[in-house]
């Protein structure tokens, strides 16, 4: 638990220096999405700041390559059909974990508030569904 | 400038996210197991990172602008529309089908794993799609 805290402090303070110095949301759908289809003048930080996620990747492979031990008996398919779900609703619903969870509930947003409390049930939903007919996670 | 802060926000972002666990998708799907083995370290680290970004969302809009913008880019809307909940939930049933949600999986690409490679691939499609179709639901 201690770790998970300490990851959550880095990354409020990771979505504070953007806001501090950028006046930017750290909304990791957005930022994805406006590469997508950019507008002008507005592409570039999107770029950077999606090049720092790969890049502290890289950094966790080498130094803490624990990080990414995945135990799932997810299939291939059911990667495909969760991505497309998952970008899809997160431009739909205008932001994820990052730009909801954590950014706008700490602006006490209530958009924000109700898209958590929508996409945590709905993620419950999911995962029960997975393991009645899969059996396991 | 800009482009520096924003590399280094992403840079300390995936630390977080390794560091707490979130890049592995049984500790997402641990969170989502609430009638099963549940794993509340999500919420640690939500806890976390909310309780550091709300005292410093306090004093940084204070300020009349950002350091290195003219001004703030936050959302306004306050309305609670059918986009916001069908998306939520749409998003909602993929982070539990597969335990990966944006940030974490653009980290965990660095491991080399196709899973994940793939789910990142395939939300891009997702995104073009809606892309594609957003003008028309508006």
């Amino acid at each position: 638990m201690i770790n998970a805290i300490i990851g959550g402090v880095l990354i409020g303070l990771a979505v504070s220096l953007m806001l501090l110095f950028n006046g930017r949301v750290t909304g990791i759908s957005g930022i994805l999405g406006g590469i997508i289809r950019p507008q002008k003048n507005d592409l570039y930080w999107r770029v950077f700041f999606i090049g720092g996620l790969l890049f502290g990747g890289f950094i966790l492979q080498y130094l803490r390559p624990t990080a990414f031990i995945q135990l799932s008996s997810a299939l291939r398919v059911d990667y495909m059909i969760a991505g497309i779900l998952v970008g899809f609703g997160t431009l739909l619903g205008n932001g994820c974990t990052s730009g909801h969870g954590v950014c706008g509930i700490s602006r006490l947003s209530v958009r924000s508030i109700v898209a958590t409390f929508t996409f945590i049930i709905f993620g419950i939903i999911s995962v029960l569904i997975f393991k009645l007919v899969r059996g396991s996670l | 400038m800009k482009n520096f802060i924003a590399f280094i926000v992403g840079l300390i972002f995936a630390m977080g996210l390794g560091i707490s666990g979130m890049t592995q998708t049984q500790v997402v799907r641990g969170f989502l197991d609430v009638f099963g083995d549940w794993n509340y370290s999500l919420i640690g680290v939500m806890a976390g990172a909310i309780f550091i970004h709300s005292i410093f969302f306090y004093f940084i809009k204070k300020k009349s602008s950002p350091l290195l913008d003219s001004k703030f880019h936050l959302p306004t809307r306050k309305d609670l529309d059918w986009r916001l909940i069908t998306g939520a939930g749409i998003f909602g049933i993929g982070w539990g089908w597969a335990g990966i949600c944006p940030g974490p999986g653009i980290v965990a690409m660095a491991s080399g794993n196709m899973d994940i490679i793939i789910f990142i691939a395939f939300m891009l499609v997702g995104m073009g799609l809606f892309k594609l179709i957003e003008n028309k639901i508006k």
